[in-house]
């Protein structure tokens, strides 16, 4: 017991550190400009921020809507008690992921320029657009939580009459802009190596955006219950993983179908950096994953879906990393490495959202609905009210011929 | 776009004398002195390739890139023929330099409140019917200011008239869907640091073909979630109503 306090005191310094660091960084960034303070130029304008703060930000986020079509919408209501979590990490997620922006853009103050001056050609419009609204359906989907700890029932109320609309709308729009990450780069057909171009570009962040969603749910589920010691769904977690897989397993025959498409799979043993940073990401975030959690003994074991789960969102930080950096390097002509700065400001966000997140799991009623005393003898259920709602409406006529025979 | 205006850049004419940057820094109030690289500070530079010189500058692309790319809409295709940046609506994403085929937008990376750089095309005198600084101040026309239908017969003209000066192409015809700058030269382009692998289509039409599945997507998928709720739901009701049924069946 001892040893864990010291260990997680241990881990608060060093947060802290990162913090400090991170905030003179940021001096740095917002008084000496994006020249001074990162090493992005005008063969490189778009560094780690980009690829690593707001590509992988987004995507380890889709834990989020992943888990809440699986509750909400096919109502396999199994999943319910890891729901709360897994949406407040998409929901703190697509906060970092505006704070990073806020570091990335050039003109930061003007970030609302988009949502009056429309451009609806381009990908990063409808980017900007998602991303507000599902920010705001993120919100509005934590904000039960919230709303039972502080006691307010008719807003509660409100907001659950409208759940199933919200449901809908996260999930498409989550579809929407995780997919248009990858839209982003089919304007750049010259410029992005051919290992990773591909008209399919959309689709590709799509499927892996579930599948590292799904990583995330585990990963979460099992730091939580070491971190928090709350009881661990071992049975709901191997399911995930199963779904999991099967995305991983289309994703991986999509990607060799593409390339074999494009008469491009002579580029897979070509020696060049490209091929080793290609084989590091499909061997480590897709072949490894898919031949260790094979074995059903290492799927339904802790340190099976621990270690899987780990490998599945490394390989998904460098399939972001390599599209945005390593396969975009060749035709700049240069090779980018950030600075210390852009380094420090990315650990600092990640820090301060590891340390939200723990006061949350601390403070909110995050884990379990019934150490709330307002909801004391009812359960919270969300699925009760979607009901109550269908009954009300379309479903009426129907229970009621139903009834009658 | 009959009357869209159009520069054509004869590389076996031009000396190297660099008057169109001079004019180009006076007209548009950049930083002076010679740079041989195009940045934050010069619009158009000179590149010199085993004694060929070849101006760089923006292609102003008959279907813009940057102005397709950017989220705010602060680049536009005028009909004249410039595309021109509207700094006020810039939120400094860079995306246009991320994309651009030609690399051609600079940012002011020094700046803590940066602008896109790139040549205008002298939006002002253009639109007011005046050529542009730099085919004005070209002492030997190898900067040549006019309607791009009208240079493009010149061009042919020219090499028709000397095949063996020049090689059989003008670049800017189609690359990327063709550009309002218009190169001629007496050797392959690529020898001169022209890109001639892009395609003759537009990029704005790759992520457009994207784009324009946005509807459907919010359309059918919305059908179809609603759809799976609505069954999901549905047949969880009718257990419990069984259910209930049955439990007050057995009761009597």
């Amino acid at each position: 017991m001892k040893r864990i306090i010291s260990l997680m005191t241990f881990w608060k310094i060093i947060g802290v550190c990162i913090l400090l660091a991170g905030a003179v960084a940021t001096t740095i960034r917002f008084t000496k400009g994006l020249g001074a303070s990162t090493n992005l130029s005008d063969e490189f304008p778009w560094g780690i921020w980009i690829g690593f703060d707001i590509l992988c930000g987004v995507g380890l986020a889709a834990g989020g809507f992943t888990l809440v079509a699986i509750v909400h919408i096919f109502n396999i209501k199994r999943f319910e008690p890891i729901l709360r979590p897994t949406i407040l990490t998409a929901f703190l997620g697509y906060l970092l992921v505006i704070v990073a922006l806020m570091f990335d853009l050039g003109r930061p103050l003007q970030i609302w320029h988009a949502i009056i001056m429309w451009n609806p050609h381009s990908v990063m419009f409808e980017v900007a657009w998602c991303v507000m609204l599902y920010t705001t359906v993120l919100a509005l989907e934590f904000s039960p939580v919230l709303l039972e700890k502080f006691g307010m029932p008719r807003l509660l109320k409100a907001i659950r009459h409208i759940s199933p609309v919200l449901i809908i709308v996260g999930v498409i729009l989550s579809t929407l802009h995780q997919s248009s990450l990858g839209s982003l780069y089919l304007i750049v057909p010259e410029k992005l190596y051919a290992l990773w171009y591909s008209p399919y570009l959309p689709v590709f962040f799509y499927l892996s955006a579930i599948s590292v969603g799904c990583a995330m749910i585990i990963f979460e589920s099992i730091l939580s219950a070491r971190v928090f010691h709350k009881g661990l769904e071992l049975p709901l977690l191997v399911d995930i993983v199963r779904f999991g897989m099967v995305i991983l397993a289309v994703l991986l025959t999509a990607k060799i179908s593409d390339l074999a498409s494009r008469n491009a799979l002579h580029l897979l043993f070509l020696p060049r950096p490209e091929t080793y940073f290609y084989w590091l990401e499909i061997g480590i975030g897709i072949l490894l994953p898919l031949i260790i959690l094979g074995f059903p003994k290492v799927r339904t074991s802790r340190g099976g879906l621990f270690t899987g789960s780990i490998l599945v969102i490394l390989g998904f930080i460098f399939n972001r990393l390599n599209i945005s950096i390593t396969g975009m390097e060749a035709w700049a002509g240069i090779s980018y490495f950030p600075s210390w700065m852009e380094i420090m400001v990315t650990l600092a966000i990640v820090t301060a959202g590891f340390f939200i997140f723990s006061a949350a799991a601390k403070h909110l009623p995050l884990f379990s609905h019934e150490e709330l005393p307002h909801s004391a003898g009812k359960k919270i259920d969300l699925n009760e009210d979607l009901r109550q709602v269908s009954q009300l409406t379309t479903l009426e006529t129907g229970y009621a011929a139903l009834t009658r025979e | 776009m009959s009357h869209s205006k159009a520069l054509l850049i004869d590389t076996t004419l031009c000396i190297g004398c660099n008057a169109c940057q001079d004019a180009c820094k006076q007209q548009n109030q950049l930083a002076e002195g010679e740079e041989k690289k195009l940045s934050a500070s010069a619009y158009t530079a000179l590149e010199e390739h085993d004694g060929i010189y070849v101006r760089r500058m923006c292609q102003h692309c008959v279907d813009p890139t940057c102005a397709s790319v950017c989220p705010v809409h602060a680049f536009t295709k005028t009909p004249e023929g410039p595309v021109i940046y509207d700094e006020s609506k810039c939120i400094g994403c860079r995306y246009c330099i991320q994309a651009c085929p030609f690399q051609v937008p600079r940012y002011e990376w020094g700046s803590t409140y940066p602008k896109v750089q790139k040549c205008i095309f002298c939006y002002s005198r253009v639109s007011k019917g005046l050529q542009t600084a730099c085919a004005e101040a070209c002492p030997t026309g190898a900067t040549k200011f006019g309607d791009r239908d009208e240079l493009l017969k010149e061009a042919y003209t020219r090499i028709g008239a000397e095949p063996g000066k020049y090689v059989n192409k003008v670049y800017g015809v189609q690359e990327v869907g063709g550009t309002s700058i218009l190169y001629l030269s007496s050797v392959p382009f690529e020898q001169l640091g022209f890109k001639t692998q892009l395609e003759s289509t537009a990029l704005p039409m790759l992520t457009w073909n994207a784009l324009s599945k946005v509807p459907s997507v919010v359309s059918v998928g919305g059908v179809l979630l609603y759809g799976i709720w609505w069954i999901t739901n549905r047949r969880m009701e009718i257990q419990r109503l069984e259910r209930r049924q049955q439990s007050q069946q057995t009761g009597e």
